[in-house]
């Protein structure tokens, strides 16, 4: 039977959170090393990721947050059939409360109607946390920190888009999020990796484009037209020329994310957002018998 | 190369886009709500703290001490851009010779750059942790509880801060440069420049 108290449960969230702020999953420092080895020796380039890579290990080595902007925390949780989702929701904002307190994210939450920091990390609609049931009978936390600086150069698109010369397909989809790449510059802290989702409305196009955040660097999407877009718009976003912060460069963006909802016949978004190269994912699965696994 | 904060003239305008630098010394730091609030009224209490030094756009994480003092946890730059509408002002009115942030800034600021003589300092963005161990020591802040810890004015000491500067005070911006050429590349790849 698994725990159903809220201390319990914000302890455990707590956890989360330390590991998402200071330790930065293998897959991206790897895509990180590998951008560095393809920058020219003595570069601005070259520099930028070094300081990066050293402020990692920093970061890891003494579990101090790797970014003072340690961002909205977004969680998605499943859960066994009939665990409550309020107390999953309460205890996660307990735990960014808690988190807060301890240094392990910075006081981010402001509320905009009193122009005011709230000072403990929490506001309407901070945390983001989305609860799903499922048959499993264990407890899974995915959850990712979203700055600011990445925040503000995401982008959503319509199509048609006539100055992108992008129509209603495939094609026009990848045309914007190479748009939004090249908007970006290097104000998202790139190299940056991008979800992007084609379709839904305005919101939850948005929503799906983070949750595509949640994948492994490495991974390659099991749809082959979009694992093709992917690839191709990788490419291509590494021939701009942006480079890690905008100091030019071969690396651009780290990774592409792409999945899709449904939508309205007379609504086609192409929803892009922007996240820093400090990907800072973090997951667990918490089973019955007490077991933890880190998710990575 | 190693510059002393408060610095003067000369030796900011002999800097130029591709220079690094370590910076040690007296800064103060602000972002969105510091520049409304520095650009409102001249505030006094700043002006001599600023003459001659650098601003740095940033929202740190600090730890309160036993004894009432702080220190920096985190403390990478934020995203210069919002500060673009103010910029040049502050610089002219407070004395100051440089920016440190991220992103780089616009055409208001560069003209501020070249006739102020100031520079704007690049610094890595998420480099938090490489950042916070170069403030040696925090020595006051301004408006604390009006703004918040990431929004008040920090006034810091620092040692080796690194930076490259990426805009200089004779009108070079390496963020211009590389807007240009990635909006001609990326007209290329989707065959918009016919």
């Amino acid at each position: 039977m698994l725990e159903t108290s809220k201390d319990h449960w914000t302890a455990r969230f707590v956890e989360v959170i330390a590991r998402a702020s200071t330790q930065l999953p293998p897959d991206v420092v790897e895509a990180l090393r590998r951008g560095r080895q393809r920058e020219q020796e003595g570069s601005m380039a070259a520099k930028a990721l070094d300081t990066v890579l050293r402020n990692i290990e920093l970061a890891g080595g003494t579990w101090q947050p790797i970014c003072q902007d340690t961002g909205t925390p977004l969680v998605w949780i499943h859960h066994p059939v009939g665990m409550s989702t309020r107390m999953l929701t309460s205890a996660f904002e307990e735990a960014v409360r808690q988190a807060t307190a301890r240094q392990l994210l910075r006081p981010n939450a402001v509320d905009p109607l009193r122009d005011k920091n709230t000072g403990n990390g929490a506001a309407p609609g901070i945390p983001t946390v989305h609860c799903e049931e499922w048959d499993e009978d264990a407890v899974e936390v995915r959850m990712m920190l979203k700055g600011g600086g990445c925040e503000n150069v995401g982008a959503q698109y319509t199509l048609p888009n006539p100055a992108l010369k992008a129509d209603r397909n495939l094609e026009g989809v990848k045309r914007c999020i190479l748009d939004a790449i090249y908007k970006a510059q290097g104000k998202g802290c790139a190299p940056g990796i991008i979800g992007a989702c084609f379709g839904g409305d305005r919101g939850s196009g948005y929503a799906e484009s983070k949750r595509q955040l949640l994948r492994r660097l490495d991974d390659r999407n099991p749809i082959p037209e979009l694992d093709a877009m992917e690839q191709e718009i990788f490419e291509k976003a590494n021939q701009l020329g942006i480079g890690p912060m905008g100091f030019g460069g071969v690396t651009t963006v780290l990774g592409v994310k792409i999945g899709y909802l449904g939508r309205l016949p007379a609504s086609y978004f192409v929803s892009v957002s922007y996240m820093c190269w400090a990907n800072r994912r973090a997951g667990a699965r918490f089973a019955t018998d007490g077991t933890v696994t880190w998710l990575e | 190369m190693k510059l002393h904060l408060p610095c003067d003239e000369a030796t900011i305008r002999s800097l130029k886009v591709g220079d690094f630098v370590e910076l040690s010394g007296r800064m103060i730091t602000g972002r969105d709500a510091a520049h409304h609030w520095l650009v409102k009224k001249l505030r006094e209490e700043v002006l001599p703290l600023m003459r001659g030094s650098v601003i740095y756009h940033v929202g740190p994480v600090v730890k309160k001490h036993d004894d009432g003092t702080y220190s920096f946890v985190a403390a990478g730059p934020t995203t210069s851009a919002r500060e673009e509408p103010y910029q040049a002002e502050v610089i002219g009115r407070y004395g100051l010779r440089g920016v440190i942030g991220k992103g780089g800034m616009g055409p208001k600021t560069l003209a501020g750059l070249k006739e102020h003589g100031a520079v704007y300092f690049h610094a890595i963005g998420g480099a938090a942790q490489v950042l916070a161990q170069a403030v040696k020591r925090v020595e006051t802040v301004f408006q604390l509880e009006e703004f918040g810890v990431p929004e008040a004015l920090w006034v810091i000491e620092v040692e080796d801060f690194p930076v490259v500067v990426t805009m200089d005070s004779h009108g070079g911006s390496l963020h211009a440069e590389v807007d240009a050429a990635s909006k001609s590349k990326l007209e290329e790849l989707l065959g918009l420049s016919a």
